[in-house]
Formats: C-alpha cells, sequence, structure tokens
C-alpha cells in the first residue's frame, strides 16, 4: 500500500481527527455546565463565555506569545463571568434562565466589541503532540496530532466524576443542587456555593473558547462559534448531569460533526448539508428515546428551575 | 468562644429562650416567647396548626433570625447565628420536612452532616466507623440504599441516627413521628427516652399526639396563635387539659353519627395498574367497587403504591391497563368528567398537589368553579368579587387562618393550606371523594374538622375513597377497609368487625 492511498479507511480516520477537534470545546463546556448545574442552577450564558473566552485568549496569547497565559486568561474572563451570572441570580426573584440569555447576548457582543482590533493579527497557537510518529501515512499523522487541551479535557472528566463522589466540594455541590432545604439545614450557603459551582463553570468554558481561538480553527473572528456553548448545555441533559457521559457525548457529537467533511474528502459530496446536520439530528433522536413523559428524569438535580 | 472562658458542662444540655419575638414582614408569628427546656429532661411543645412551634425551634437553632430575644445554652447567653454554630454548641435538629439529601446515599448524607468534612473523603473507612455506630443502635437503616429508595419511616429515622451520630447534647424533634407507625414511634421514642435518663441527652420535642406526650415527656410548653398559653409538668396535667390551652375557648366540631343507606356501586376500578417515576409496576391489577354512602378505607404501609393509585384517580399519573367507571362511564380524569360527576380529591401534601403556591388563598378556593358563574362571565371575564366573596365565606366556614384571602396560600400553615382545599373540595355538591392522608401533620382540632366533612360527605351519599397510614383514622371512618401491599389489594373486612392482628398481618404481606 502506497502512502496516502488508504482507500476509505480515510473516512474513519478523518472521523476520529473531527471527533477530537470539534469535540473539545463541547468537552469544557459541558464539564464546566454539569459542575454549574449539578449546584443547582442553569448557566445559558455559557455560549457568551465561550466567545469571550476564544476572544481574551487570542488577545493575551497575541500580547504575550504565550498560548497558554491565553488559556489562563480565558479561564479567568470564564470564571468572571461566572461570578456575573450568579451574583445576579442571587437576588431574589431572579430567574437563572433569563440571565442566562442576557449573559449570552452580552458576552458576544462584548467579545465583538473588544476583538475588533484582534481580527487582524496572528497569535500564538497552542501545541499539539504527535501520537502518530510511527506511522508514514500522512492522514493517520494528521489523525493522531492530538491537541493538548483535550487530553487535559478527557483527564478532567474522570477527576470530577471522582471528585463529586468523595470531596467535600464535590458532596457540597451535590447538596445544593439536590435540596437547598438539606444544605441550609447543615448551615452551609446555598448561594456561596452555588457562586463557586457556577465560577468553575464558566472557568472550564472559558477555556473551551480559547480552544476556538487558539486552536481549531485557531483564529478570532466573528463567526468562530457555531452555537457550541449552547449545545453543550443541551449535552449535559443529555450525559445526565455525569461528566464521564459528558465526555462521550461531546466524542459522539464530535464524530458526527466530523462526518461530512471526512466523507466530503473521499468524494461523497451528495447529501452534504444533511450529514453537517447529522450531530443535531443525533441529538434528538437520542433525546427523543430516552425521554419518557411518565418518568422522572433521572439524574437531573432536583433544585434545577426546570425540574422543579 | 472567648479564650479562657470555662467550656460548656458535658452531657445534656438546657437550653432556655428568653422574651422571644419574630416577625414575618408585618405578621407577628412569635410574640415574646419564653421556654425553660431543663439539662436532662425531655420536654414537650404542644401548640394548634400555626401556633409558631416550628418558628421558634427554628429560631433556636439560628435558621431564622428572631426580631427580638435570646437563646441561652447552658445557662450561658449565646448569639446563634446560623445552624453551624448551633451544631458547634451542641444542639442539633430533626426538621419537620425532611432535610436528607433524597438522591445520594445514606452513608453520604450521615457524612456530609459532620461540620468536618474532610476535603477528601475516604468512604472505605467512613464506612466502617459508620457500621460500627449503627451496631451501637436499637434501629437499622440500609447505609448503601439512596434516600429516595427507602421508606418514609425509614427515612425519618436515618434523621434521627444522623443526630446521634453527630454526638448532639439538645436534640429539636419537629413532629418526629407524623411518617412513624405507632410501633416504630414508641421505638424510637423509647430509645431516646433511655437516652435522656441516662443524661446524655436533652430533648425538645413538637408533636400533636398526646399519647406521646403522656408516654415520654417530662414537661410541657404550650403555644397558641404566637403566645405562651401554658407550661408545666406532664404529670400534672391530662390531655383534656392541654387540648384546652391549645385551642382556648374554640369549639371542636362534632363528629357526625354513621347514618343513611349504602347505595349503588359509584366508582368502580377494574384491573388498575400504573407505574411510579422509575418505571416499576406499583399498582398491580387493582379492582374496587366504592358504593354510594360509603366510606371505604385502603390500608398499608406508605410505599405500597397508595400514592401512585391516587395520582391515577386525581389525573396525575396515566394508567398503563384497566378502567375507572363511575355511574358506569368511562372515567379518564378530565376537567369536565369531574365537573360532571361532582369528583372531589383531597391529595396528600396539598401544597404540592392541589395548590398553586405563589397564587392566593381565594384563587386557590375558586380552582374548581373560575371559569364558571358567578366567577366568570362568558366562559373568560373573570369577576375578582365574587372571588373575594366566595373565599371569605369559606374562610369563615372553614376556620382558615390566613392574614387575608388575597395572602399567597404557600404562607399558611400546613394545617390551614389543608383547610383550605378542604373548602374548595366539599364546599359544593359532593357524589365521589378520594382523600389521600388528609389529615397528616394536622391538630386534634384540624382533625376532628376534617373527620365530620369526610362523615358529613358520606352521609350525604357520597361514595368515598380513603386512602390513610393511619389505622385509628380508618378504623373510626370507614365502612369497609381494604388492606393494600406490594400495588395489590391483599385484604378485606368490614371496619366493625376488623381484626387488628390480622390486618397488621397482611400490611406486613404475611
Ligand atoms: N417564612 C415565613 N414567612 C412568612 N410567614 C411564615 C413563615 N414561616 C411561618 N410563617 C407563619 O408563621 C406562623 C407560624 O408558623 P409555624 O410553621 O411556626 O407553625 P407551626 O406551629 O409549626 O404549625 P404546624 O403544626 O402546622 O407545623 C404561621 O401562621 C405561618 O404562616
Ligand atoms: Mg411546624
Amino acid at each position: 500500500m502506497a502512502d496516502g492511498t488508504i482507500g476509505l479507511w480515510t473516512v474513519p480516520l478523518a472521523v476520529f481527527g473531527g471527533a477530537v477537534r470539534v469535540s473539545t470545546p463541547f468537552l469544557f463546556v459541558s464539564l464546566g455546565e454539569c459542575i454549574t448545574e449539578r449546584s443547582g442552577r442553569i448557566n445559558l450564558g455559557l455560549e457568551g463565555t465561550l466567545i469571550m473566552g476564544a476572544m481574551s485568549a487570542y488577545g493575551i496569547s497575541y500580547l504575550s506569545g504565550s498560548p497558554w497565559l491565553g488559556v489562563l486568561a480565558a479561564g479567568i474572563t470564564g470564571a468572571l463571568l461566572g461570578a456575573l451570572h450568579a451574583g445576579i441570580c442571587s437576588l431574589p426573584r431572579v430567574n437563572d434562565i433569563a440571565v442566562g440569555i442576557a449573559l449570552m447576548l452580552f458576552g458576544t457582543g462584548l467579545a465583538f466589541y473588544l476583538g475588533k482590533p484582534l481580527i487582524e493579527p496572528t497569535a500564538a497557537r497552542l501545541p499539539a503532540i504527535d501520537f502518530g510518529w510511527w506511522s508514514d501515512v500522512p492522514q493517520v499523522r494528521a489523525a493522531l496530532r492530538i491537541n493538548v487541551l483535550f487530553l487535559i479535557g478527557v483527564a478532567i472528566a474522570p477527576i470530577l466524576f471522582w471528585a463529586f463522589r468523595t470531596t467535600r466540594w464535590g458532596l457540597l455541590i451535590r447538596t445544593a443542587g439536590e435540596s437547598s432545604d438539606a444544605a441550609r439545614a447543615m448551615g452551609y450557603s446555598v448561594l456561596w456555593i452555588r457562586l463557586r459551582a457556577t465560577m468553575a463553570g464558566g472557568f472550564l468554558a472559558g477555556i473551551g473558547g480559547s480552544f476556538l481561538s487558539l486552536f481549531y480553527p485557531g483564529s478570532w473572528n466573528e463567526g468562530l462559534s457555531s452555537g457550541q456553548g449552547i449545545t453543550a448545555v443541551a449535552l449535559v441533559i443529555f450525559a445526565r448531569w455525569n461528566p464521564m457521559l459528558c465526555l462521550w457525548a461531546s466524542l459522539a457529537f464530535g464524530g458526527a460533526a466530523a462526518l461530512g467533511p471526512a466523507l466530503q474528502s473521499v468524494g461523497v459530496t451528495s447529501g452534504y448539508h444533511l450529514f453537517n446536520a447529522a450531530p443535531y439530528i443525533l441529538t434528538l433522536a437520542i433525546m427523543i428515546i430516552t425521554c419518557s413523559p411518565k418518568r422522572t428524569l433521572t439524574g437531573a438535580p432536583a433544585e434545577l428551575s426546570i425540574t422543579r | 468562644m472567648i479564650i479562657g472562658e470555662t467550656p460548656l458542662p458535658s452531657g445534656a444540655l438546657g437550653v432556655d429562650v428568653v422574651a422571644m419575638t419574630m416577625r414575618f414582614g408585618g405578621f407577628t408569628a412569635l410574640d415574646n416567647v419564653e421556654l425553660k427546656v431543663r439539662p436532662g429532661s425531655f420536654h414537650a411543645l404542644l401548640g394548634e396548626n400555626g401556633a409558631g412551634k416550628s418558628t421558634l425551634v427554628k429560631c433556636i437553632m439560628g435558621y431564622y433570625r428572631a426580631t427580638q430575644g435570646g437563646v441561652l445554652v447552658g445557662g450561658r447567653e449565646q448569639a446563634i447565628a446560623n445552624p453551624k454554630e448551633a451544631h458547634a454548641l451542641g444542639l442539633g435538629m430533626v426538621y419537620q420536612h425532611f432535610t436528607l439529601v433524597p438522591a445520594m446515599t445514606v452513608a453520604e448524607n450521615l457524612v456530609l452532616a459532620r461540620d468536618d468534612v474532610p476535603a477528601v473523603v475516604d468512604w472505605t473507612k467512613e464506612k466502617k466507623l459508620l457500621a460500627a455506630f449503627l451496631s451501637r443502635m436499637p434501629f437499622k437503616v440500609p447505609l448503601d440504599a439512596k434516600v429516595s429508595d427507602i421508606s418514609a419511616g425509614e427515612r425519618q429515622k436515618c434523621e434521627i441516627l444522623k443526630q446521634l451520630y453527630l454526638k448532639r447534647r439538645f436534640l429539636i424533634l419537629d413532629e418526629p413521628t407524623s411518617v412513624l407507625t405507632p410501633g416504630e414511634a414508641d421505638e424510637v421514642l423509647g430509645m431516646l427516652r433511655a437516652m435522656v435518663v441516662a443524661g446524655d441527652l436533652t430533648i425538645l420535642m413538637i408533636t400533636h399526639k398526646f399519647r406521646e406526650v403522656m408516654a415520654f415527656a417530662d414537661d410541657v410548653t404550650i403555644l397558641r396563635r404566637g403566645k405562651l398559653a401554658g407550661h408545666g409538668r406532664v404529670a400534672d396535667l391530662t390531655p383534656d387539659d392541654m387540648a384546652r390551652t391549645m385551642i382556648g375557648a374554640e369549639q371542636l366540631t362534632v363528629q357526625p353519627p354513621r347514618v343513611g343507606e349504602v347505595g349503588e356501586p359509584r366508582l368502580e376500578l377494574t384491573k388498575l395498574t400504573a407505574l411510579d417515576d422509575a418505571g416499576a409496576i406499583a399498582v398491580h391489577g387493582v379492582s374496587l367497587a366504592v358504593r354510594g354512602g360509603e366510606i371505604v378505607g385502603i390500608a398499608g404501609v406508605s410505599g405500597n403504591g397508595q400514592r401512585q393509585l391516587v395520582e391515577v384517580l386525581a389525573g396525575q399519573r396515566e394508567a398503563e391497563s384497566g378502567e375507572i367507571h363511575i355511574r358506569g362511564d368511562l372515567y379518564s380524569a378530565s376537567r369536565k368528567e369531574m365537573r360532571r360527576h361532582k369528583m372531589s380529591l383531597l391529595p396528600e401534601e396539598p401544597l404540592k398537589n392541589a395548590c398553586v403556591g405563589g397564587m392566593s388563598v381565594a384563587d386557590n378556593i375558586a380552582f374548581r368553579e373560575f371559569d364558571r358563574a358567578p366567577f366568570a362571565s362568558g366562559g373568560w371575564w373573570l369577576n375578582r368579587s365574587a372571588f373575594r366573596k366566595d373565599a371569605e365565606r369559606k374562610i369563615g366556614l372553614y376556620k382558615i387562618k390566613t392574614r387575608t384571602p388575597d395572602t399567597p396560600i404557600s404562607a399558611l400553615s400546613g394545617g390551614n393550606v389543608q383547610r383550605a382545599v378542604l373548602a374548595r373540595e366539599l364546599g359544593g355538591e359532593v357524589e365521589v371523594l378520594i382523600a389521600a392522608n388528609p389529615c397528616f401533620g394536622l391538630d386534634f382540632a384540624a382533625v376532628a374538622q376534617i373527620h365530620a366533612e369526610i362523615m358529613a360527605a358520606r352521609n350525604r351519599g357520597a361514595a368515598v375513597l380513603l386512602v390513610s397510614e393511619d389505622l385509628d383514622e380508618l378504623l373510626e371512618l370507614s365502612d369497609r377497609l381494604v388492606v393494600m401491599f406490594h400495588g395489590q389489594l391483599v385484604h378485606e373486612a368490614r371496619a366493625s368487625e376488623a381484626n387488628l392482628t390480622e390486618i397488621g398481618r397482611h400490611m406486613a404481606g404475611h
């Protein structure tokens, strides 16, 4: 078999490579939202957080020359936006979903406004690790060039899964999300726990944004996000608030999203747009199959405004 | 604690409440209340629904901040700003409404309650410690079960064990026995009584059951409408004295005698099957007929499908299979059918199942009729003054204690929410009545009123299905008694000839 002629193997390889690339922002946003929702709040503003994260990461990376400083800046920006969300939601009679929508528009608008001067320059990008060094097939090498953020995200998922069970913070977040009465009776401040959980969620979502501007697609422009932030929030529901399932859901979603371009690369062009819609069709299909009007949503934190 | 101050005495703690006043907005829930709980005593706190009992103990625990007044712990004034500070002093409380986290396991709940939860929990070690602790306790709870999967009685035991695990020296129990069977209540209170006698613990218990006060308490304090109405030694008092002090000059509703003929079958269930929230079978092929002028009681330990059965009848849950007929017509719990058959419902947890908490008392009372004359013209234009007038009449008739008809119903005490629902459901004509644990957590005056209303509805010819966990209530009201176990009706008897041991045996599934 000569170089570059691996035939139909191109498709699964491209799907794999695409899945890793596309899923990274989903993974970070959904893990972040998972923390926030387990504490009993929904932050729909993560779409805005994602874009603000992308913008600030690009700006700081450009100014400092270090993409990792950019990632940190994105995380901090996200945490601040999370604090803003939690702060507004702690006022009486405020609905977290409405605040989330407002913050989504606010974050997006602010990022476009502040990011205007960043469209031209090129910032330092995040590195990737070459796991395909052993092969000389270019498609294999391309697919196995895995970005570091993805690996970090993959590590965070089991850590979160473990932390929800065995750490004090994990137990407290779950308590706040399952029964604010219980948390109050134990003498914990629910608002304080949710503030921290929303900030942690924003931090991860901001990092998810930095991936967009610093790795793939790897530039800053206004068309950077195509609703990844919102989709990731849906992924959390779909993953039943379980960080490990968030990982698999993000990968499945990323793989489905990579299907269209992969098929195109081997010359299958008919139904291209249909394949591009694959992730959304997949989400809808799984939602319909797993939901039932006769059962409550298993795993849903009881204090969420949608389940309460 | 200030350095150099002598620590609190060890063993049971005494707590005094001094001149405590608590206002919620313009409403005074506690008015200059005094309470003295001697160290090493078992103290009962009595009062009607809404008298301010829960408010008082929540102020002690720092859950609410009292408007005025102070708390002395071990004879020393303490400013308790939140429950954590109360815990640090050795005070603990089992709240009226469960404070276990349902989605977590029993073990997780117990560890979480500690004030010093380690940053990383070593579950193997913690479980060993918990198991060792449980082996010293007279009753058991399954450590690895999720709280949502255990019965209400087990949850209550778990709440109490949690407090003992935390080594409290002053324990407040807010209606701890309302979800326990009399046998379980004696077991739990007996053990606590022994700890009090041994000098390890002081107990302040809120209850509506005189039997428990007489059997277990040393002292009693009685509240009426937020004021101290009386206190004394239980040994010097009779239940009658206490009841008098609780209700003051108010008259108890007298239950009408059982009269009238039993009529035609009116409510018929045929092979009804329904699932629970997790998709498991909860009601399994239940067939039952209730005649006009008859009360059929369904006995059973909670969690044997009673809730799901009532939900199907109320239209809150779809039946998997089987049919319901009323007067021979197929019934699917639509609003139209309920209206046509004059169906009334008193579901359990009325605030959740029969009210909209944020809407006013008047609106909640009007739910059944709001879109018809005189409440609405043409079926859409609402006439607010008619709502108000009807509500005022029913508030008077059913003795609902509310500041105004426009107060949100969620601000009422449990007993008064129950009375408001009663006013709505029994205020008009009734042909079929479904009642589920209608007296749960209510004071004796409210219980007397509700029992009288149910009996009166029966005497007027209504078919009544009464689901209850309280066997005494069932024996008092029912004409016929059936026992539900694991979703099936396993036993039937005439209430007048019912044999208690046999019923108990069937409730336990033997
Ligand atoms: N958070 C609150 N806001 C406003 N009013 C309240 C609040 N909590 C209680 N109340 C009112 O204070 C009064 C006393 O309530 P409380 O819960 O202490 O009664 P209770 O004696 O425990 O009655 P029950 O036997 O029904 O439990 C009631 O009229 C209630 O409506
Ligand atoms: Mg109370």
